[in-house]
Formats: structure tokens, sequence, C-alpha cells
């Protein structure tokens, strides 16, 4: 049971949340001028990232917002939460 | 509406003379339901002023801001819900007016108001278990120094969502309750009190 | 004579309260404070069980959490329990334990004469003889393999007690009340933390209990109790005896078993419940777990009276049990000389000292040995045992100094009794749960933690420290970094350490494998694993098989396998699998800790969450004891009650189904709509908002207008449907479906605020705020004229698909013409507290139009003669709006969510599966059942299987409006296929043969709801 800090709320057990995939992933602007095969890529394909992870959380149960935040896929240690539109610590990947 | 016109709280076939009779007198956890209280879930951006101001002259107090923070005036209890989102409550048939004027002073704002008087209804539980049961239910930390008075949450209890903080100097624990869960969580609460010698239901 | 093996005085126990209870039907007796392992010791009894494969007889063999051996099923009736350690159940009077793993009786067990084949059931005989023939996988193997092997029995009957569930947080959790958490806790205590202190004991103390060693110049246990009498009156710490922390996961949760009432009796005897499980989320975790003695492990190390010389020093000292008349020590380590002078000061005669070591030793407690004149065997080895049932007597002979043979003259010493060291093993389980790393430590042979993961630190002996004194000092400043940690004080200690006494000790010999005359494939058993019979010779075999991980040797041997989790055996057969490959064991390594640390009941996973009433939520609409009281039979959509349908007195489904159709069809009938998900959409942007999610355009239509929607997933798949209305230029009212509330509110949220944070609109949850009535039928407008007022309800002035606000029976109301039956429709919703009021004065107004009730199913049925699909029934992630033929709700002037993939190659498919009706040939009044798949080959149940598949029923019915079944189903280019015939072959045998059509049965043009 992971501890996850809303950026809003605080602290609150993993049950209070969904799970959203990775972050950062923008949806084309227009869809139509990608082929597809990058649509099936944006739609399909995610990082498998072994490490620090980028990846959206919601506080389902709580405000219902939406965030990011930063985990070691191979410990579960949160590095980082942050709001929507923030930029992601340590910038660009 | 005319007097003739039935109310009916979610919880009618709990809390009734009969089920009041038989509370147990060793009761570890007293309920009491506050049923029909006027509520109105409203929406605006907090960082714009002319709908803060604006709401404030309604409301006749300042919009909790800080997450999860409860401010009283009056009649009128506000909880924070979400960045730009409030619960307020107000005395029984009181919603009407009240989003009437919040609609008028917020007019040509991008803001909303909705009616949610009967989407739920509002619990106390008191007696020296109140925190006992509810922790078998819910994972937030209901230690006084970790929620006091002034503070509210949105969680969960068992599988049901709520919305709780302390009342009464930390001594009881208010929870609003969405109607069509409320039934389960008073059957779950019920439960949850058997080893503290059950639940007393109170006016 | 009773409790013919107990002291005169000394232990824990309670020598005034003296208790009855049977064993293997035996009647006995023991005292409040013993443990049945402890009370059957007393009395003489060490023969408990068979050993899981060969049925070798098991004594009890540790005292606590680590004995593999003493396993026994505890009462009868509904409240048994199997599978418990005698070693930690504590004694109440009346408690009926039995032998598991035996039969007819443990004394003679008809399955022990598989120990004599046992040379035909090495490591891996499972994987390799119950292969073949396949037929006899579930017939012969399994029963027979369960039969032999099972341990224990499962109640039969529902369990009488209670289990309950407690989240908890705190600044400092301690696991472990034994000196290093007892001080821990005081130290994180005394400045105010929120402390909780769990121990599996029913006392706190951990080896102070069993012990003689002093503290302060008083014995160790009066130290604990005055500790624990200060932490009891800390009001922030709470202390929880009887408590194991059985799992650590991550970010401080830890998830502990409170035994509440286990040791009462077999059920609770008030309203406490049996069982409580702690979900704990600690700021800080301090473990303090201990340690626990491992075995030596030599030829036939497996018989009852050979324990581990702690457990022996544990029932002589704690509860007063003479574990043996004459006892033989065997040990490569100074700890083991304390239990030679623990047996020796209660008068029982130690044959001798056998240390594997070759020095004379020089530690205090060797030279106390050497004082009191017991024999000591410098540099010799136990290499084998006698006895039947029980140790009768060790051959010893000299050891090599390389330590991996003996030689010369061979020792008998008569004995019952073997006390055995190979050293310690810090439990370090907790600290591995979660990830945390571990070394090994030359110094203990033994691994220690490494890294810890979180704020978790680890005191005393279960960080490779065994003196006392260094267990507190490690105890005081794990609470204080924890404390500080927490935010109370600084690392600094501010405690003061108890004066222990000073000893010195000599370093152990690391000995895995005590060598033998004969080579490990002849020579006799040596154990690792008791439990499972895993011994030397299963590792050597796996290795030569070509293991080379320990995880894959403990799986192939199964060491490690059982109830016990190898917590004696598994570094010895670390250490022995490092041997066997020529590596260092550092190398090798241990297998992966994993929770439980010890087993944990069902009931306390469960807690209250089971039946019908709390396994999940129940969400009732405002006149939910109205359908009750007119008998309706209830469907559970999503966590809702729906009524189901309203069978009358004697009234079969069929015909209720029948009537309540007849009647909307008909006259009038009113369904509960209130479950319906609502979503109040409210901004200057809510038209390009709706625009974007609905695959049809919103932007035109007008105020006061409604229309049917449908919502894809960005993968081009119908997620869900439903109407909205526009309230205002800038505010919807939306609906979805019942099952799909939350899930659409969710998906909505995700794109507002993180792809189109720019859109200004608010989305409120309106749900439950409505309870909605819907009307049905020819005289549905009848009904309404009498309650609503305030609105005209003529066909012109509200015609379909739009909303008019006014009153319905003086309440507020919003009424939307809108129908999922094809009939003339009306929904009157109004605020939820008045639903029921409002639902009576509609109930009433119908009476003279024959107002029915009708339920889901028959809402089912009519929206199926109408060829309306239900998302969740009909749809099922994998379909999309082509499929359906709603060409007509996909703009082409816009993109909304999902369109992009509606182009992609596989949506265009053309041999896609598409929507059509179905009715049956031969019969048609049969109903196909829901989920059939259809074939176009009439034999296909006799045909080469794979049958080729062209299409599934999605939804299946008796109409009696048109006097025959029908269904809808999902066929590979259906709507080429009209009239062409499929067969739905049943698992019976049977065929149904059925005709596709048109998916809408009943009045095609539309023209009933119009009306």
């Amino acid at each position: 049971m992971l501890y996850i800090q809303c950026p809003w709320c605080g602290w609150r057990d993993e049950s209070e949340f969904g799970y959203g995939g990775e972050a950062h992933i923008e949806r084309p602007k227009d869809p139509d001028s990608v082929s597809d095969a990058e649509w099936a890529d944006y739609l399909f394909f995610g990082s498998n990232t072994r490490g620090e992870f980028r990846e959206r959380w919601v506080h389902s149960a709580g405000c219902r917002r939406w965030f990011n935040a930063v985990r070691d896929t191979t410990t579960y240690e949160f590095k980082a939460f942050y709001r929507m539109g923030e930029e992601p610590p340590g910038g660009e990947q | 509406m005319s007097e003739a016109i039935r109310q009916e709280s979610p919880l009618v076939e709990r809390i009734t003379p009969e089920r009041k009779a038989a509370s147990p007198a060793d009761a570890g956890v007293t309920l009491r339901e506050r049923p029909f209280l006027g509520c109105v879930n409203l929406r605006g951006n907090p960082e714009d002023a002319s709908f803060t101001d604006a709401v404030q002259g309604v409301l006749g107090v300042a919009l909790p801001t800080e997450p999860n923070t409860v401010v009283e005036s009056g009649d009128i209890t506000v909880f924070w819900l979400a960045p730009t989102e409030w619960f307020v409550r107000t005395v029984a048939d009181g919603e009407r007016d009240l989003i009437a004027r919040l609609e008028e002073a917020l007019a040509g704002q991008h803001i909303a108001t909705n009616d949610v008087t009967g989407n739920f209804t509002t619990i106390e539980l008191a007696g020296p278990h109140a925190r006992d049961v509810l922790e078998k239910g819910c994972t937030l930390d209901l230690h006084p120094r970790a929620f006091a008075p002034g503070q509210c949450a949105q969680t969960l209890l068992s599988h049901a969502g709520i919305l709780i903080r302390p009342v009464h100097d930390g001594q009881a624990f208010e929870l609003v309750v969405r109607r069509s869960f409320a039934d389960y969580t008073f059957i779950w609460l019920e439960d949850a009190a058997v080893e503290y010698g059950g639940v007393a239901i109170s006016d | 004579m009773s409790q013919t093996n107990r002291l005169q005085s000394g232990g824990r126990i309670d020598r005034s309260k003296p208790l009855t209870f049977t064993f293997n039907g035996q009647s006995l007796q023991g005292y409040e404070g013993d443990t049945l392992a402890s009370a059957l010791l007393a009395n003489g009894i060490s023969l408990v069980g068979r050993s899981f494969k060969l049925h070798r007889p098991r004594g009890i063999m540790g005292a606590g959490a680590e004995c593999p051996n003493s396993l026994v099923q505890v009462g009868r009736g509904a409240g048994t329990i199997p599978n418990l350690r005698a070693t930690q159940t504590e004694l109440y009077q009346g408690l009926e334990a039995n032998s598991v793993n035996c039969w007819p009786s443990v004394k003679f067990d008809v399955n022990a004469v598989t120990g004599l084949f046992s040379p035909l059931l090495p490591a891996g005989f499972y994987y390799k003889t119950f292969k073949w023939p396949k037929s006899w996988w579930d017939k012969v193997y399994e029963p027979r393999i369960r039969k032999a092997a099972g341990f224990g029995k499962a109640p039969t009957a529902p369990d009488p007690d209670r289990y309950e569930k407690k989240n908890r947080h705190c600044d400092v959790l301690v696991v472990g009340g034994g000196p290093a958490g007892i001080a821990a806790a005081l130290e994180a205590g005394r400045r105010g933390a929120r402390v909780i202190l769990c121990d599996e004991q029913n006392e706190f103390g951990g080896s102070l209990l069993a012990n003689r060693q002093f503290l302060d110049g008083k014995p160790g246990v009066e130290w604990a109790q005055e500790a624990v009498a200060e932490l009891e009156s800390l009001e922030e710490v709470t202390l929880l005896p009887r408590t194991t922390a059985f799992g650590h996961y991550h970010h401080g949760f830890v998830s502990l078993l409170e035994r509440v009432t286990d040791h009462v009796g077999l059920t609770s005897p008030d309203r406490r419940p049996r069982q409580r499980q702690w979900r704990v989320r600690a700021n800080q975790v301090v473990l303090a777990t201990g340690a626990i003695e491992r075995p030596l492990v030599f030829c036939n190390n497996d018989r009852p009276g050979i324990m581990p010389a702690s457990a022996v020093s544990t029932y002589i000292n704690r509860y007063g049990v003479r574990p043996g008349q004459r006892a033989v020590v065997f040990t490569n380590n100074d700890s083991a000389y304390q239990t030679a002078l623990d047996l020796g000061d209660h008068g029982i005669d130690v044959a001798a000292i056998v240390d594997v070591r070759p020095a004379s030793e020089e530690g205090v407690l060797v030279d106390r040995a050497r004082k009191e004149e017991i024999p000591i065997y410098s540099g010799y080895a136990v290499v084998d045992t006698r006895g039947g049932q029980h140790v009768s007597g060790v051959k010893v002979m000299r050891l090599n100094g390389r330590g991996d043979g003996v030689y010369g003259e061979i020792h008998h010493f008569d004995c019952d009794l073997v006390a055995s060291s190979g050293g310690w093993n810090p439990v370090i389980h907790l600290h591995s749960h979660p990830g945390g790393t571990m070394r090994y430590d030359e110094s203990i042979a033994s691994f220690v933690p490494d890294q810890a993961v979180g704020n978790t630190y680890n005191a005393g002996a279960c960080n490779g420290n065994f003196a006392l004194g260094g267990c507190i000092t490690e105890g005081l400043s794990a609470g204080a970094t924890a404390a500080a940690g927490a935010g109370f004080g600084s690392e600094d200690i501010e405690g003061a350490a108890p004066a222990t006494g000073k000893q010195k000790e000599s370093p152990l010999r690391p000995m895995w494998r005590v060598p033998s005359r004969k080579p490990i494939s002849r020579a006799p058993k040596q154990f690792i694993d008791v439990q499972n019979d895993q011994t030397s010779a299963d590792v050597y075999l796996a290795v030569r098989e070509g293991y080379r991980s320990i995880e894959h040797i403990k799986r192939y041997t199964a060491m490690g396998f059982g109830t016990d989790q190898g917590k004696l055996g598994n570094i010895n057969g670390a250490g022995i699998a490092a041997e066997a490959l020529g590596e260092d064991i550092a190398k090798v390594g241990t297998t992966t800790f994993r929770p439980a640390y010890t087993p944990v009941t069902m009931g306390a996973f469960a807690g209250r969450d089971f039946g019908p009433e709390r396994f999940h939520a129940v969400r009732k609409t405002p006149m939910h004891k109205w359908h009750v009281e007119h008998g309706a039979l209830f469907e559970n959509v999503g966590d809702w009650k729906r009524p189901w349908y309203y069978p009358k007195p004697g009234e079969s489904m069929r015909e209720a189904l029948d009537r309540e159709s007849y009647q909307a069809r008909h006259a009038v009938g009113v369904l509960d709509a209130s479950t319906l998900g609502k979503i109040d959409v409210r901004g200057p942007d809510a038209a390009e908002f709706l625009n974007r999610v609905y695959t049809s355009g919103w932007k035109t239509m007008e105020v006061g207008k409604a229309r049917y929607g449908i919502m894809l997933g960005e993968d081009g798949m119908i997620m869900d449907d439903g109407v909205s209305a526009r309230i205002a230029e800038d505010h919807y009212h939306m609906t979805t479906t019942t099952g799909g509330a939350a899930r659409v509110l969710g998906h909505l949220e995700e794109y507002l605020q993180t792809e189109w944070p720019e859109l200004q609109v608010y989305l409120t949850s309106t749900t439950d705020q409505w309870a909605a009535i819907s009307l049905a039928g020819p005289h549905a407008r009848d009904v309404v004229e009498k309650v609503v007022s305030g609105i005209d309800l003529s066909s012109e002035a509200f015609p379909f698909m739009t909303w008019r606000d006014g009153e319905a029976a003086g309440v507020p109301a919003r009424v939307f013409r809108i129908s999922f039956s094809g009939e003339l429709g009306f929904e009157i919703n109004v605020q939820a507290n008045y639903g029921q009021y409002v639902w009576d004065a509609v109930w009433e107004a119908g009476q003279e139009y024959g107002i029915t009730p009708y339920g889901t199913e028959t809402m089912h049925i009519l929206r199926a003669e109408k060829g309306f699909i239900i998302a969740g029934q009909d749809t099922d992630g994998s379909v999309n709006p082509m499929d359906f033929g709603m060409h007509g709700l996909l703009s082409k002037k816009k993109d909304f969510i999902g369109r992009r993939s509606l182009s992609r190659p596989d949506a265009i498919r053309e041999d896609r599966e598409q929507f059509v009706g179905l009715v049956t040939v031969d019969d048609p009044k049969e109903i196909i059942p829901e989920g059939a798949q259809l074939v176009e080959d009439r034999n296909a149940n006799e045909a080469p299987k794979p049958v080729p598949l062209h299409g599934y029923v999605t939804s299946s019915y008796y109409s009696s409006t048109l006097g025959h079944s029908i269904a809808l189903a999902m066929v590979k280019r259906g709507r080429e296929r009209m009239d062409e015939v499929l067969y739905a072959p049943q698992a019976d045998g049977r065929v149904i043969q059925c005709r596709i059509t048109s998916p809408v049965f009943y009045d095609p043009k539309g023209e009933r709801q119009n009306v």
C-alpha cells in the first residue's frame, strides 16, 4: 500500500488514488496529421522505464485532481509530486 | 412548498423511533443524523478576486482556500473540496435562496452552483469509541494532532466516499455521505460498533 | 502422573491456575502461562506429528514461531483451526488439540512406511513422477497426494467469530518487545511521539523472559516489567502484545495480526473479535525482531528430543519444564553453554558438551561449564543419533581440522535430549520484505541487514548484535533516531541504558553440515527442513542436476516451503548449497523473504467485508423501500440495487415480464431511473467540451432540447452513452449509464485537467441529487398531466427530446420527454428527498390507467425490441460505432475523442462483427443463451475444431409483444447477411438455428414515442 502525496490534499493512502500511466504524453494536436503508426504508438506504447518514471495519478476519493509523480519503478520510492502543468523536476527527459 | 409535502431522509428505514428507543445503554458510539440541511456545490476561481469577494459578500465569510479546511459563519459552513470547488451548507430549505443570491452576485462570471441538498446527508458520530469505529474503515490519520477542528477531508470509509471533519472540539466527527451510500454506511457503522456496545441513536 | 516433567519451581507460569486440556483425546493439565507445547512437554509428551513427505515422527522442536513441527488442529466444529503451532498456542481451559498428518494415530502412522521407500522420493520427485497419464492428474495423483500430505482440516461451517481491521498512523512503530524494542519504545515514547510497540508473545520482554540475565542489578524480566509499566503510562504509546507484524510494505506500511481472544478459548467469549488486523502507517519503523538459533545439521537430526539449545533453555526458564532427563549439548559457539548450565542448575544430567571448535575455549560460559565439571568434547561432533519415537542416544567422533570429516573412535552417549546450536540468525524478514538488502557477516556466520528501505532501523539481535548491553544501546539509539525523524527531539539518546555485565565470548566455528562417516548420498538423512523432509542430500542432488541459484534450489527441493517458511533451516540450506556449489555463502545468498512472517487467518484478511451488506457498497435509490414493499426482486448494477422485476404472488418470472411489458406498451409503466449517472456541465466552453467528448455535434442544439450521444475511448471503442440536455447557453445536464457514471466523470475530468486545461468548464456530479421517475406507454401523458403543473405537456409545446422545468405534486421538477422503450415517455426528476413523495403521487395518479412498475428486465426487453443498445451489455470495449451502424452519430466537422482511431486499419476492416438481430427458426419462442457463439456449420459440435466463429449473442429475451424470442448479436459482416441462417451450438449438444434480422424488431419508424 503506497503512500502518496496529493499536491493539494497531502499524504493519503494509495486506496484513494487512481493510476494514470505514463505522464507527459501529449495527445497529438492534429490527429489527422499523424500516421496510423504514430497514432498507434501514442495510444498503445509506453516507455516501460526501469528506474525513475514520470507517471500520472488522480486523487479519485479526494479532490479528484490529476497530478504527476516521479517514482522509481524498482524501489517504489517517490522522488517528487507535482501539479498538472508544472515542469517536471529535472526538466525535459 | 406546501407543508403536506413529505421529505424522506435516506436513513428513513434505519433511524426510526423504535430504533432510537432500542439504543443500547452501554453504546460506545452515538449517532445522530442532521437530514435535509441545504447544500450547495460551488465552483469558481479562487485566484479571481471578483469571484472570492462576491462569494464573501453572500456567505459573510471568506472562502477557505487552504486545502481541506472548513470555515463557519452563522448558519453557513463552507468546506474546501478541491482547488475550484466548495461544499456550502446552510439551514434546511435555505439552498434555493442561497443559490439565487450566489448566482446574482456572480452573474457573468465562469462559475457553477448546484443544489446538492438531496445528494448528501449529514451524520454525526460521537462517543468514546467514535474514532475506533472510523479507524476500521478509514485510512486517514484521525488523531487530533493530525486532524483537528477546522480541518476536513474527503476520503473513504470502507467502500463509500465520505467528507469528514472533527466537530465539538474534536469530541465527535461529522460525516457527509452521499445519499445512495447512506444506508450502507449506517449498516457498516452499526456493525463496526458491535465490539464497543453498538450505536445509540440520538436526536 | 500429571506433569511429570514440570520443575518444582520457576517459570512464568501461574501454578495457582491449573488448566485442563486434551491432546489426541487424552486429558492433561497445564498452567496459565503455558503454551500448548510447554504443557505437552511438562506432561512428557514430545511426539506431536508426522513429517510432510516421509511421515517420520516429529516432536516439539522450537519454542516459538520458528518451530517447524508442532502443528496441531485445535478445537472442532465451526471454530476449529488447522495448522496451529503448539509453541505459539496459549493454553486455555478446555483446549482440545489433535495431531495432524498422521493416520490412524501419531504413534502408529500407516504412511510412515513411506520412509522405507524414501530413496524413491528424492528432491524433484513430484515434478518427475506425476506427469502422465494426463487422465490421472485429477483422479489419482492429486487426491492421493492431498490426502497423504495435507496438514489439518479446514472447518466446514461458517466461522462464528468476528475479525476486525484497524487503520492506524503512528510516528514510530517498534516491532518486537524484547530489550532492544522496549528501549526504542521508551526513548521515542518519552519524547511524546505516537508509538506502537507490538510483540507476538503474550507478554513483553522477549529473550529476557527465557534467560537469567540481569539489568541494573535485577532480573531482566523485572526491568522489562517496569519499562512496560512506564510505557503504559504514556498517553501516546500503544502496547500490542500477542500481535505479530507479519508484513512490511512500502512507505512505512506494516500489517499486524493481533490475536485478541485466541488465548481465551476456541471462540470469543464476548463481543470482542477473535483477531484484528492492524494496518499501520508508520512514519518511522524500528525493527527489533531478535534472532533465531539455527540447529546443527547432522545425521538423523530430526528425532523428537533434538532441539535448538535456546528452546531447551526457554522451556526450563520460562515454563518451568524439564525437556529431558539426560542431555547432550552439541554446539559450535558459546551460547549453548548457557543451556548446559541451565540444565545442570535444574538437576538435569548433561552427559556431554560436544563442541566442534578444536581449541580450548575461553568464554565466561565455557569457564563456568568447566567449573561445573560438565564433560566437554572440544573438536568433536555428533555424527548420528539413535531412537524410535524419541532420541535415545548419540554417536560422537573427532572432527578433522578442516571440519569436513570425522575419524577415530565412536563415543556413544545415552540421552533423551540433544540441545544443538549452530549459531544465530538475525530475523531480517521484515527488513527484507520491502526490499531491504542484507550482507553476510563472518563474525556471526549469518546474514544481517545492510541497506534498509525508507525510515527503517534495525536494533539488537536482528541487526546481528547479540549482547544484551549492545541490544539495549542500539534500541535506545534507534528509538532516538526514529523519534527525531518524526520530529521529536534530536538523534542523541536521552534515556540512560541499564547496566549489564560484560560477557567475554569466543568466536563461533561456522558449520553448515556436520560430516558423517559415509558420503552424503549414502549417509543417514541430515535434515535441513524437517517440516518438508528436505535434507543435505536433496540440496546436493539439486546442484548435481544443474540448479545454481538458491531460489531455484529452494523450489526444486521445496526447502523452506512449509508453514514455518524455513525459519530454522533456510540459512543452513544456503550454507550447504554454497558447499555443494563450491561457492562462498555470501555470494549464494538467501531466498527472498516475503510476507507473511507467520501464517495469517483468512478471517483477518476478510475482516467484516463479506456478505450481501458489506462485501461491497450497496447503493439504494430514494424509492428503494417502496420497491421492496411492492415485491420487487433486485438486480445489482454497479453498486446499485435496481428493481429487476415485480412478480405478483404466484407469478413466474416470464409471466411478470409479460405483464410488465404489456402494460408499458398498452397502458403506462413506471420505472425508477434514479441510478443513471448525472453530471452538471457548465462554463463558457461547455458546448465545445461536449463536442469533443461526444461523437456528434452539440453546438447547434438549442436550449430546452436533449440529444442522445455516444462517447468513445481514445481507441475508438464505445465507452458509454446517454442523453444530455441543454439547460442554458453555457450549461448542460448530462446523463450516463448507471454503471458508467464514475468512469465517465473520471474520463471527462482527465481530459479537462490534462489535455484541455484551457477549456472553461466545471463538472459536478449530481447523480444522487435527483430522483428520476420514468413513465412509458400510451397513457404516460395522462398520468403526467395529473401530477405536473407549470408545463404545457402537448406534443407541440413539449415535443420528443426536450425538457421543461415545472412542478410535480408541488415539488420543483425537471421533466424530460425521452424514451428508452420506444413508447411515449416522460422522466420526472425531483430533489431526492422528495422522490418517494412524488413517486407516490405518480402512482396514485396512474391507478386509473393501470400504471405498472417495471424493472430492469422489462426495460431491457422493451429497448431490445427497439434495437437500442446497452453500453456494457451489447458493447464490451472492443466495438466501435460503425459496428453498430451509428455512422449518423459521427460528426465529420470536428475532432472528438476516439475519432482518429476510427480510421485505423483494424477499425475499417470489412469483416468486422456488426450489430444485428436474431430470431430462432425451429422454435420461435426458444431463447438463445446470452453469450452463445454463432457458427455456419449445423454440425459444429461434431466438426473438427476449431470451428470458424461468425459472431456471438449479446442480449436475448422473450418478447411477449412480438410473440417470439429476440436476440441481439454481433455477426461478421452482419448487415450484409440479412435472412442468413446461423447456428448456436450448446454445451448440452443442442443446436439452435437462428436467422439474422434487423436489430429493430418493433415500430421501426419510431412513431410511438413521438405522439
